[in-house]
């Protein structure tokens, strides 16, 4: 399967701009800070020809807008985390691809369109995980927005229309979903050295995803992100749909080498650095483990797996 | 030093469509107009305006979404260019503003004794929101005043409507006490829409009147019901309607901008002036003003 995918490996990383502004105020901010370097390291070694970005931090109302400006270049500052300083940025956007990915998603019936815009803000999520992620501009990269009011087919057909894309034009992409995992901040200011996940119960829920990611069952967190949106996700959208667009871009079974590199607090949210990698080795153990099925090919026999 | 007042308070939405419509030298895209009924009520809001001596307007915005407390504008201008987020085919707008620091350090020293989490913004490169920018721009194109922009501290999302009421009600009264202290007249400006579901396609050219109309007939009456109160003076009962009316319309009332407004003006029993109603993109918009002197609040619309 891995050989098929036009997606090398898949990366979910956190989008609050402490591990890219004040990495050393927290030694989680700087084992993040670290993570994002391990994962800058594997796109440099990779053969990618394209960084395609998912972000929780760009909503759109109009559809699906995915960013084209071959240049995109701006000084961007958080609303909140203003006073940590300043993130200019120079992006080289794969323009090609971006028109692309709006055709493909248009054949897939969503309404989507490009935007190429100079001074078009690029959202903090966004500009962390470039920054970090691809600081010399070594790969072209995309960005696609997260539609408020979409929900679990959109976001769907949102990640196959991303695959659909690559495909045709040939080439090869490291995704990159920015989202933090629960996502409760303190609402107060607090002294960076005393940082913590919000409460027990999001770092319970956080742990739990986390073991998912470790064994690479990303299917299941799909089907999971209704409860997880329930559980701990402040109400800011209507739902949870991070493990949806990855899914459906990656491909929606559970056959991935998963590999967690940092979860650390961020201001009291979840702030995770987790690399999925294809695989071909762990069909039929796992919750949701089903094919993404295109045509019926008969049973899989799954009962009968363990008296062999 | 005499105690400072308000002027005026203005109900002011802020689709950025209206000043497509308007094709202003500032904003780079073009338009063939669009949306009459609320440009042209702005615009006779803006010549009431231009009768009235004020010194500053202080505005709240929805789009600078703040979760860790309470923020304002704390340097002394700012020059940029604003792109809309979601319509940056309508809005790329060249600002160059004054801010009324005193008055907003002012607001924030009121803000943090009554308890609320606040903070000075005060990073040169910070892109001013475009709401701020399109109710200022239209209520007074010339841009001849400083403004004051505060933050919407989202309590909507992280806590409740009720919750939001009550924050949203002592940062109105602090910023009330932070104006008379300063001896200052001001007008101030709540930036948003009434019910906020938008149709998520576009016409291919936005501004084709013949496809803009209310998402749906529910908000439509929900809005006229709130409109009703406004014309009746009974913002008490606007106050105590507002959770229901929110979670009812998915209102932009959620940041708390009206709230803020009706608190810091002593939650007036006056009637309201109603500038316009009219949908953009499927929301609801109305404008609408409260004038607390009574020799020259009149009856608009």
């Amino acid at each position: 399967m891995s050989e098929e995918s036009p997606i090398l490996f898949g990366l979910y990383v956190p989008p609050h701009p402490q591990p890219l502004l004040s990495p050393d105020a927290n030694s989680g901010y700087a084992n993040l800070r670290a993570a994002f370097e391990t994962c800058r390291k594997r796109i440099e070694e990779s053969d990618a020809d394209l960084i395609l970005v998912y972000s929780t931090t760009w909503p759109s109302v109009v559809g699906h807008q995915i960013q084209a400006l071959k240049e995109s270049i701006w000084t961007h500052v958080d609303d909140d985390f203003h006073y940590l300083g300043s993130m200019p940025y120079n992006f080289h956007i794969d323009t090609e691809y971006a028109h692309e990915y709006c055709s493909a998603a248009e054949k897939r019936g969503l309404h989507a369109r490009t935007v190429e815009y100079e001074g078009f803000p690029i959202d903090t999520g966004s500009v962390v995980a470039l920054s970090l992620l691809n600081p010399d501009n070594r790969i072209p990269a995309c960005i696609v927005s997260s539609n408020m009011y979409a929900n679990r087919s959109e976001t769907i057909v949102l990640g196959k229309a991303a695959n659909d894309a690559l495909i045709s034009q040939g080439k090869k992409a490291v995704v990159v979903v920015v989202s933090s995992l629960s996502n409760r901040m303190f609402t107060e200011h607090i002294d960076p050295s005393e940082d913590r996940i919000h409460s027990s119960k999001d770092n319970e829920w956080n742990e739990k995803i986390l073991e998912f990611f470790a064994d690479g069952r990303l299917e299941d967190l799909s089907q999971l992100s209704r409860e997880i949106h329930g559980q701990i996700r402040v109400q800011k959208v209507v739902a949870y749909k991070p493990a949806w667009w990855l899914a459906a871009s990656m491909g929606q079974h559970n056959n991935y080498d998963g590999e967690v590199l940092a979860y650390e607090a961020l201001h009291g949210s979840g702030g995770a650095v987790i690399q999925l990698t294809p695989s071909s080795g762990s069909f039929g153990d796992k919750e949701f483990d089903e094919d993404d099925v295109e045509y019926y090919q008969g049973d899989r026999n799954v009962l009968n797996k363990g008296n062999n | 030093m005499s105690k400072g007042e308000i002027v005026l308070g203005c109900l002011a939405p802020h689709p950025p469509h209206l000043v497509y419509a308007e094709n202003p030298p500032q904003n780079e895209a073009f338009s063939e107009g669009g949306w009459e009924t609320l440009r042209w009520g702005y615009a006779k809001l803006a010549r009431k305006l231009k009768t009235i001596d004020y010194d500053a307007i202080v505005i709240f915005t929805p789009h600078w979404q703040t979760y860790i407390g309470t923020h304002f504008l704390g340097l002394p201008e700012f020059k940029s260019k604003s792109v809309d987020p979601v319509f940056p085919n309508l809005f790329r707008y060249n600002y160059d503003l004054k801010v009324d620091v005193e008055l907003a350090e002012a607001m924030h020293e009121e803000t943090a004794k009554a308890g609320i989490i606040t903070k000075m913004m005060r990073n040169p490169d910070f892109r001013v929101d475009y709401g701020t920018i399109t109710s200022c721009h239209l209520l007074n194109p010339s841009w001849d005043k400083p403004i004051v922009t505060i933050s919407s501290n989202r309590n909507s999302h992280y806590y409740s409507n009720e919750v939001m009421i009550e924050q949203a009600k002592a940062l109105g009264e602090a910023c009330m006490r932070a104006i008379e202290k300063s001896g200052k007249k001001v007008v101030l400006v709540s930036s948003h829409s009434l019910s906020h579901r938008h149709f998520v396609t576009e016409a291919p050219l936005p501004e084709d009147m013949s496809r803009e109309h209310i998402y749906n007939h529910s908000q439509y009456v929900w809005d006229m019901k709130i409109i009703d109160m406004f014309r009746k003076g009974q913002m008490q009962e606007v106050v105590d309607i507002m959770p229901e009316y929110t979670e009812q319309t998915i209102a932009e009332t959620e940041a708390g901008g009206l709230i803020w407004m009706m608190a810091a003006m002593g939650v007036p029993s006056y009637p309201a002036e109603i500038y316009g109603y009219q949908s953009v993109i499927g929301t609801g918009n109305c404008i609408a003003c409260w004038d607390p002197n009574t020799e020259t609040r009149e009856l608009v619309l």
